[in-house]
Formats: structure tokens, sequence, C-alpha cells
């Protein structure tokens, strides 16, 4: 067999650190922008739209992560596309990870004072204005938090895409683990780089905290 | 009928007939007839829960009503088209009782804003305007700073600048000195007082009965959701016909 040196472990390891970091960015883009586009139809008051938002809401943080990534990955296969494990977990994370957000950036809006509705309203603002110069600059300080809160939560669940043979941290690890026989030190290891992944998106949450703080 | 309403409208700023509000079952208003030509300056009075707010709410748009008829500048407010809910805003100002300034931009920009977007007047003139305005109400010195630095009466005379910058044919103030300290009614009072002395159209929901009976042309008591006594200051400050108006005024003096 193979002989693995420590080397060879962190030199794999970072590898596929690289693609838990795409597709962690893969979910956040993702998940931001559909999260996004379903707080806006949320609150624009079309008909059903509300019922609508608050169903797939509900549809997707009712079911696990993992179990979300196996339908992704074996649904999509059902319509006669060929799924690459890429896109089977690249959807399954933004159909997490909007639901999550849009939730949590309703609660930020909906902190926001009714007087700022009306405020923009009484001087002729359409509702896109609104949004844009009035309510989602103020919710957007109160969101940064939670949000980023929210992203270490998201590169921790890219764990998972390993399931569905996505090469990643995690797999990789357990391949490594496997070849080395060295459980315990390989997933050591891996737990080092999820660390070293989030540590430094909580701290630059706490910075961007502080500093739109006093920027208003 | 048309004629009639197309004539009356000429000379009214604001014609509004046979108005009707509810709350689910609750109807607020009960069928308010009301006009206001241009310059006039109105005080409406009433207890808490007459309908006064309502009525302003429902002027420029802020709350859809069940029946009747509001026509501004000869114009029907029409809640189905966002086109002409922005003309008629844009005619219409209103100030709060909560200031609701912009905290997240200055106090330059919280008037700049709307007069940039609905206006589509460019940064230069739109500043000109708004450092105008804001010495006006006697702030010059403020344009750069956040409504958290300024007290309410200088935040209050700010949204009133605000509301001004769209140039507005009438002002709608729901209760503006209510949520001041007794110390800083005064200043915001003096600036509503000259622009009433400017010829401005003012339509305003108020507690300062001596600043009513001071500023207005006309003064309308509402009761249970109805214009219940209309007419100049003194005909009703002095000369209340209905025992409502007199009991609420005299529960006021006390």
């Amino acid at each position: 067999m193979t002989d693995f040196s420590y080397w060879d472990i962190i030199r794999n390891l970072l590898i596929a650190g690289r693609w838990t970091v795409a597709l962690s960015l893969i979910a956040f883009v993702g998940g931001g922008v559909v999260g996004l586009l379903l707080l806006i139809l949320r609150m624009s008051k079309k008909p059903g739209a509300e019922a609508f938002v608050i169903g797939y809401v509900q549809l997707f943080q009712g079911i696990p992560l993992l179990v979300l990534l196996f339908l992704a990955y074996y649904g999509i296969a059902l319509f006669g596309i060929d799924t690459s494990p890429w896109v089977a977990a690249g959807v399954g994370l933004t159909l997490y990870a909007s639901a999550f957000l849009t939730e949590i950036w309703r609660g930020c809006v909906q902190s926001i004072p009714l007087g700022q509705w009306e405020a923009s309203k009484s001087l002729a603002l359409n509702f896109g204005e609104q949004l844009r110069y009035i309510i989602l600059p103020q919710a957007l300080k109160i969101a940064i938090p939670p949000t980023v809160g929210f992203l270490v939560q998201v590169i921790k669940g890219t764990a998972l895409a390993s399931v569905i043979g996505f090469m990643e941290l995690t797999k990789v690890g357990k391949t490594i683990a496997n070849a080395t026989f060295n459980p315990f030190l390989v997933f050591g290891c891996v737990a080092v780089c999820y660390f070293l992944l989030c540590y430094p998106v909580s701290l630059y949450a706490k910075s961007l905290e502080r500093k739109l703080n006093v920027n208003r | 009928m048309s004629i009639v309403e197309t004539t009356l409208a000429g000379g009214n700023v604001i014609q509004i007939t046979g108005l009707r509000k509810s709350f689910g079952a609750n109807e607020v208003l009960k069928g308010i007839d009301l006009s206001v030509t241009a310059g006039e300056v109105i005080a409406i009075i009433g207890k808490s829960g007459s309908g006064k707010s309502t009525l302003l709410r429902c002027i420029n748009g802020l709350e859809d009503f069940q029946a009747g008829k509001i026509l501004v500048d000869g114009k029907p407010l029409d809640h189905a088209s966002p086109a002409a809910m922005r003309l008629l805003r844009q005619r219409v100002g209103m100030i709060f009782q909560s200031f609701n300034l912009f905290p997240h931009l200055t106090v330059g920009k919280n008037i700049m804003l709307a007069p940039l977007l609905v206006k589509n007047k460019d940064a230069s003139s739109a500043q000109v305007a708004a450092t105008k305005l804001l010495e006006r109400v006697g702030l010059s010195e403020k344009f750069d700073a956040f409504a958290d630095q300024l007290s309410g009466g200088q935040q209050q005379r700010v949204a009133i600048a605000r509301a001004l910058a769209m140039e507005p044919a009438v002002l709608l103030c729901d209760e503006i000195t209510s949520a001041l300290d007794p110390e800083l009614v005064g200043e915001v009072l003096r600036v509503v007082e000259s622009l009433a002395s400017e010829g401005m159209t003012l339509l305003m929901v108020t507690h300062e009965m001596s600043f009513a009976r001071k500023v207005s042309d006309r003064v309308i008591f509402m009761h249970q959701g109805l214009v219940h006594e209309i007419g100049t200051p003194e005909e009703l400050f002095g000369h209340p016909k209905t025992p409502e108006l007199k009991q609420f005024l005299s529960s006021i003096s006390d």
C-alpha cells in the first residue's frame, strides 16, 4: 500500500478544501440570490406570493439537508438529466440555504419600523425605491450577524455532500483515513481545516458589524 | 353631477365626498364630506378614535377606503393605479407624529432623496433646494447631521423640510407635536405658522387648541367617524353648537 506522509495527508486535504470552499460559495450565492428574490416576492403583497414563500420555507426547512441532497441527486436524474454531484449538491444546498436566508432576512426587514415604509410611501417612492433606498440598507445592518452565522452552518453543511460522491473535504478525509488506517489523525486534520475556514468568517462578521455600526 | 363636481374641484385642492372606511367590522369613517380650497388652513380636532388620523391617512393613500371619493386637484384617488398614486403623493405631503426620518441618511439626503428619485432633479439643484429648506426651518447647520443627533423638535422640522422638498399643494400634519417634549412644541408650531402665512394649504390633526384657534381658517370637530361640526375657530371654540363639542372642549380645558 501507499505510504502516506503527514504532508501527503495535508496536501490532499487542502486540495479537497478548495471544493468545500467552492461548494460553500455556490450554496451561499445561490441561496442568497434565491432567498432575496423570495423575500421581495413575499413583501410585494402579490396574491398567493406569501403563501408560496411560506410553503417553500416550511418545505425545505423541514427536510434534512442530507435527504435534500439525495433527492436532488436522484430526483434530477428522473427527468432524464445527467446529474453530476456538482449540480446535485449545488441545487440541494441552494434550496436549503435560500429557505433559511429568506426567513432570516424577513425578520430583519420586519424589524424596520412601519413608519419608515409610510414616510417613504408618502414621499411618492415606489415599492422598489422603498426597498432599495430605505428598507434594505437599514435591514442589511441588522442582517449581517445572523447571515454570517448561517454561512458558517453552510460551510459545515457542505460536508454532507460527501454522501453523493462529491470529493470535498470530508469525503477525501474518509478516503485517506481508509488508506492510512489512522482515522483519528486524518479526521483531526479535517476538523482543523473546517475550523480554519469558519473562524475567519466569524471574525470578519464581527469587524463588519462594528464598521457598519459606526457608519450607520 | 359631473359638471358640478368639476367646477367644485376647480377651486378645491381636496374634495372628499361620502368617504367611508372600515377596519374589519369597525367602521371608522362613516361618510365624510369635505372640501379644502387652496391656501386654506384647517384644523381637525376630536377625541381619539374619532377618525381624524384615518381621514388624513386616506387623503394621501396610506389607507384604502371602502366607499366614497377623494379628489386631489380634481383627480380621483385611485389605489389601483400606482402611477396615479405616485402623482398624487407628490401633491400631498405628510408629516407624522413620530417624525419618521430615515436614520441611515443624513438630514440633507433625507430631504433630497425623493426629489432626486421621484422628480428626477439633478443633484446640485436638489442640494440647493434642500439647503434653502433647512434654512427655512432654522436648521441650516444640520445638513450633514444624522437624525439621532437631533432633538425631537429638530427632527420634526427636518421632516417638514423633507415634505416641502416635493413642493406639495397640500400638507397633512398628523399630530406632529404630540411626541414632543413641551418645550420643543413651540419651534415646530412656529414653522407651521410661517407656512400657513405663506399660503400653504394645511390640513392638521392637532391637540394644540390655542394654536388651532390662532392659525386655522376653519376648524373641524370629528365625532364617531363623522364631521360633527365645522366652522371658523370663533364659531367652534366660542359658540359650540352641539353638546358633544361642548363636552370635548370642556374636557380638554381642564
